[in-house]
Order: C-alpha cells, then structure tokens, then sequence
C-alpha cells in the first residue's frame, strides 16, 4: 500500500480535498494515465476520429434505450403496439425510438470504418494483437445486440429475421435443432423468445460490452495508440521519458475529436430528423407491419450491417460446394508440394484436407453456408497472425497492396449490396465469386503480404504543424 | 516463498475442495441452462386441429395453425396433379427417401406426397432456415423462377423452390422436401392436422 501523501502548506481546499480522494482512490492517476498524460502520437489523421465516435455512439445507444425501456413491453401481443405508442403518444418519443434506431446503424458505420482503419494502418499486429481480439469480441457483442434488438419491435422482418438466424444453429449436425429450441424457448419463434432476447438485449450484452471496451481501452492504453505511419512512438523518448513525436491526448485530442463530434452530431440528426428509415436502409418498410407466423414477407433481408455476411451464406449452394471441394484439395496439394515440412506434417495435411473434403460431401450445404457466414467473422480475429507484411502501414507497403486493399472494399460493398437483393443467378454467381475473394483475401494474406517492393519506414512519424 | 517447504497435505485439500466447488458451480449453472427449455405451457400448445376442407376449390389454398406454424392445405387441379411426375428429374429428392421418420409419414410416401392425390397437406416452413415459402400457382417465366416453371412455391428469403407435392428442387440452399404433418380425414370434408392414430 502508498504512504499516505500530505497535502503541501497552504494547498486550497480543492487541493486537499483531491489528496484526500487520492488517498483512497486513484483519482489523479487514472486521469494522467488515460487523459492528461496518455501520449498519443501527434500524425493522427481523419481515421481516428472513429474510435472516440462509436464510443459516442455507445453511449447515445444506452441513454435512449434506457427511455425506450421505460415504455417499452416485451410481450408479443403488446410489443408492436408499444412501439406504436413510444412513436405517437410519449411526448418526444418518437425522437428517443428514431436515435435509438438510427444509432443503430450509425454504430455499425463508425465500427466498421474504425476497423478499417486497423486493417490499412497494421493496427492489429504486435504489440497490439489483444487491443484487436477485444475489438473483434465488441464486433462480435455488437452483432448480438443488433440482432436480438431488432425482434423488439415485434414487425414482420423482426419476426422473419430472428426465425432466419435461429434456425441457422438447426444446420448444425446433432445438436442443432435441440440447441435452436433452446434458443427460442419455444417450438417457434415466440413470446418465449421476444422475452428472453429482451433481457439480453437490455441487461446481459451490454454488460458484457462495457466490460470489453474497457478491456478494449486498457490494452491499448498499456501499448500505445499505433498511428498512420505504423512507427512506435515509444521509441524515441524525451530526457522525461515521454515519446517525443507524442502529445497528452488531453486536451489535444479531446478538442480534435470535439470536431469529429460536432461533424458526426450533425449528420447524425440530419438523418434523424429528415430520413430516419434512410430510404428503407436503417428500418425496412415491413417492420412496419405486426409479426405474422403465418406468411414472410415477400422479401425478406437483413438489415445492412449484416448484408454482406448474409450474402456468403446464400452464395453456398450444394453446386457451390464442389468449388469449395477443389480449393480445399488444391490448398493442401500446394501446402504439401511448396512448403518444406517434415513426411508427418504432410501425411496430416493430407489427411485434414480428405476428411474436410469428406465432411464437405455428408453434410448438407445449408451447414456450410452458416459456417462460412460465421467464418467471414471469426476470420477477423486471426488477422494478426496472417498479415506477413514487412511494414505496418500502408504508406509503405508496395503499391498494388493499396489497391488489393480497395479490392476488399469493393468487394465488401458488392457482397452487402447483394445481400439487399432478392435471389437471382448472376447475385448468386456474383457472391460466390465474392465469397471466395473474401476468404482469399485473408486466408492467402501469410503469402501475398510478403510480396512485393516494400519502402523505407521513417523513424520518426510524418508530421507537418499547421 | 521458494524456501518454504510446499505442505503436500493442504495442497491436496485446496485442490479437492477447489474441484467440489467446480462441481457446485456447474451442478448451479444446470437450473439457469434448463430455464431455457421450452415451458410446460409452451409444450402443453401442440394439440391437433380440425379443419373443414370442403370449401377449397381446386387450384386454392387454405392456411391453418398448428404448433404456431402455418400448415398448406391445396387441392391440386387435375393438370397439378398429372405434372407431378414430369418433375422428378428436377428435383433433389423426388420419391421422399430423405428423414422419412421427419418429414414423411408412412402414407405420403407416395408421388403426390399425400392420402389423396388431389389433395395437399405439408408444413408451410422453409426446410433451409424456416420462412414460409410464398405461393407461385401460375406456371411460365417469372422473377427468380425458370422458365419451364410448372407452379409451385419460392422461398422469398433464399430462393428455394419447391413443386406442387412440396418438393425441393436441385441445387437450392433447401436440402429437404417440406414436412408433411401428421394428419388422417375424419370424414371427406374433415381433416385432422396434428394426430394419424384412429381414435
């Protein structure tokens, strides 16, 4: 335990009374080890402006929904018409449902641009493999909360979705229909169901979300913000020992990200006020219709944050999986005729690929198309252990990288966008063509990222005063 | 701490008492785990429905609940019927071999899937990831359909297509037909959806 400090002769009352809590608390050195004295590097551009956002964004998405709540009710005969209620008869209700629901979406925009930003500027890799993970597990909790949010309203796609998403797990072999009963509670989706997702929607993943975005910002408070440059600024220190090309991020980034507030604040409201269904993007026309087991919608999508992985499920069809077959094959022919490795490590190889092959065959396509749906996420969390760049920051790596990188980003667009449209052969062909560019892009990353003409990394981060 | 001798006996009791409280925790976590199991009120909801056929005219459906699910019942027009066959080289599973025990009781193990030819009884779900497929009767060239489309069902949420018997065509996220209840007539007009057992 500290000694006990002494506030100095003649300290104002403010002075003391903070010895006093610094005596008890650490008060003083929680702000200094995360505000004042938390050295951030000094070339930050407009990507991370998103970090501060979805935290923004987060708490917007508590503060309205704790209001939701209070007239809110989870019953699925009540539920719609409660929604209703909020929407016409709670005096500014409407205005708490439309952040509640715009913010939604806008979580999802900030989150993916921030991710985005990890991904070009090497955010992810040594030493901040865990700041990632963290990330991907909010990205993960994220998806959850969306999901299970979005049965509240109790409308037609709230009911078509969640009815979509929880038979998923029915694909899985043995114990999947058992597991999606356990989901539902219920034979179908039901009461049993609105409640249960209701009480994980407003308790359980928020509080597993705030615990991991404290994780999230303590692991990068222990390693230090990377940067557009991907140079370490802990290497270059002061005679005080602070990194010379760093600056407090108060009040330097606290006054800089008051600037992204105010720009997002007011794009934000823009669409609050003047399009909060955003052409039918952030909440779809059918929602608008009560829950009826008895007939889907004529066409039904998810909302478009899960478009594009709703896209790689639908790309894998049973004609799908004889691509799939071959590239497994192909994969393991090459890892064993161009990777040196000893006689056992490829027997194993070989071995692996039959049996996925085989497994490929016995289980249906519908199994496997969940698996790639969930692969296309879990695949984030690996990113740090396949990029075999030379160099962290985009800046530097060769040429083409950047426009590989532009690629994924077309292509992600292009999968998303299909994920809105109803079925069709060229859609079908498109996505399968864009599912295996997706997972080629990260699965053949240990090679391609090694190649190429990598430039020089400056030893001090690039950085113009204005 | 490295000079103090290890006292193997405590040791040994600070791990059985750790794997007992282990125990305790798991056997506390089954309640909260079965909690999610369907409720007896919800178990007790599967009881049969009557239904009176009698008004459908041919080439109709009628739409009733059971189990919270929407069950079809359609009377086939003679064309319908007589186009079954004409499909199994399309189809995934025509003569219904798949998860019989499931999907197909013992008397629509038959080309029309049904007792009576005419008559058309499946759960309305979605064997892929459960929507209710949307009715597409008239045959010929149409959205997100073939061109030789002979009438049937699509599946608006991933494009499965089923034929007038409920059966999956080839090369759809579906892997089955769809599920014919259990179900018996009470008389020419009645039918029981839910119970085949003569009573």
């Amino acid at each position: 335990m500290a000694t006990f400090k002494q506030a100095p002769d003649g300290a104002s009352a403010s002075q003391k009374l903070m010895t006093w809590v610094d005596n008890r608390f650490p008060a003083t050195q929680l702000y200094n080890e995360h505000l004042a004295e938390y050295y951030a590097p000094k070339n930050f551009n407009f990507w991370y402006f998103f970090g501060a956002l979805s935290l923004l964004v987060l708490v917007i998405q508590i503060v309205t929904g704790i209001f939701l709540v209070m007239h809110y009710k989870p019953d699925a005969a009540l539920a719609f018409a409660s929604v209703e209620y909020i929407m016409r008869d709670v005096p500014w209700g409407w205005l708490i449902r439309y952040m509640h629901s715009t913010g939604a979406s806008a979580f999802f925009i900030v989150v993916y641009l921030h991710m985005f930003r990890g991904m070009i500027y090497g955010s992810y890799r040594k030493p901040r493999e865990l700041v990632w993970l963290f990330g991907c597990a909010i990205f993960l909790c994220l998806m959850a909360e969306a999901f299970m949010g979005y049965l509240l309203p109790w409308g037609q796609m709230s009911y078509w979705g969640a009815q979509v998403i929880v038979n998923l797990f029915t694909a899985i072999p043995f114990i999947g229909p058992d597991l999606s009963l356990l989901i539902r509670g219920d034979y179908v989706v039901s009461d049993a169901t609105l409640n249960r997702f209701f009480s994980f929607h407003v308790i359980a993943v928020p509080l597993v979300l705030l615990g991991l975005v404290v994780a999230h910002i303590i692991a990068l408070h222990e390693v230090g913000s990377n940067n557009p440059d991907g140079v370490e600024i802990k290497a270059n220190k002061d005679a005080e020992g602070r990194p010379i090309d760093g600056i407090p991020f108060h009040p330097y980034y606290t006054v800089h990200d008051v600037l992204g507030v105010s720009v997002f604040l007011l794009i934000f409201s823009a669409i609050v006020f003047f399009a909060p269904e955003l052409g039918g993007y952030f909440l779809e026309a059918n929602n608008f219709i009560p829950a009826d087991s008895m007939k889907t919608p004529l066409h039904i999508a998810p909302v478009w944050y899960f478009t594009p992985y709703y896209s790689v499920l639908r790309a894998i069809t049973s004609e799908m999986m004889y691509v799939l077959m071959a590239i497994v094959a192909a994969g393991a022919a090459l890892a064993v005729l161009k990777i040196k490795m000893s006689t056992l490590l490829k027997a194993v190889v070989l071995g692996a690929a039959a049996v996925v092959v085989l497994l490929m065959m016995s289980i249906d396509a519908k199994f496997w198309g969940v698996v790639g749906m969930g692969g296309a996420v879990v695949i984030l969390f690996f990113l740090p252990w396949l990029d075999y760049s030379e160099v962290k920051s985009i800046r530097y790596r060769p040429v083409w990288h950047k426009y590989f990188y532009g690629l994924f980003v077309i292509n992600f667009f292009m999968l998303g966008y299909l994920g809105v449209l109803p079925v069709s052969p060229l859609g079908e062909r498109l996505s399968q063509i864009g599912t295996v560019f997706y997972f080629g892009f990260f699965l053949l990353m240990p090679w391609w990222s090694r190649l190429g003409t990598f430039k020089i990394v400056p030893d001090r981060v690039t950085f113009a005063a204005h | 701490m490295s000079q103090q001798k290890v006292d193997n006996a405590k040791r040994t009791w600070l791990i059985v008492s750790g794997c007992a409280g282990a125990v305790g925790g798991l056997a506390a976590a089954v309640p909260f785990v079965a909690s999610f199991e369907p409720s007896e009120r919800a178990k007790a909801a599967g009881a049969s429905v009557e239904v009176d056929i009698g008004a459908i005219k041919p080439g109709e459906k009628l739409t009733v609940e059971w189990r919270g699910k929407p069950v079809w019942i359609v009377r086939r027009t003679p064309e319908q019927v007589e186009a079954l066959p004409k499909e199994d080289p399309l189809l995934a599973d025509p003569n219904s071999l798949r998860n019989q025990s499931d999907l197909t009781p013992e008397y629509a193990r038959n080309g029309h899937r049904s007792i009576k030819p005419e008559i058309m009884v499946a759960v309305g779900i979605c064997t892929h990831l459960g929507c209710s497929p949307s009715d597409r009767f008239t045959p010929g060239s149409q959205p997100s359909l073939p061109d030789d489309w002979a009438g049937g069902f699509l599946c608006p949420c991933h494009g499965s297509t089923f034929d007038m018997a409920g059966r999956v065509f080839k090369n759809k996220p579906a892997p089955d037909n769809l599920a014919v209840p259990p179900h018996m007539y009470l008389s020419d007009t009645r039918l029981l959806i839910g119970d085949d057992k003569k009573a």
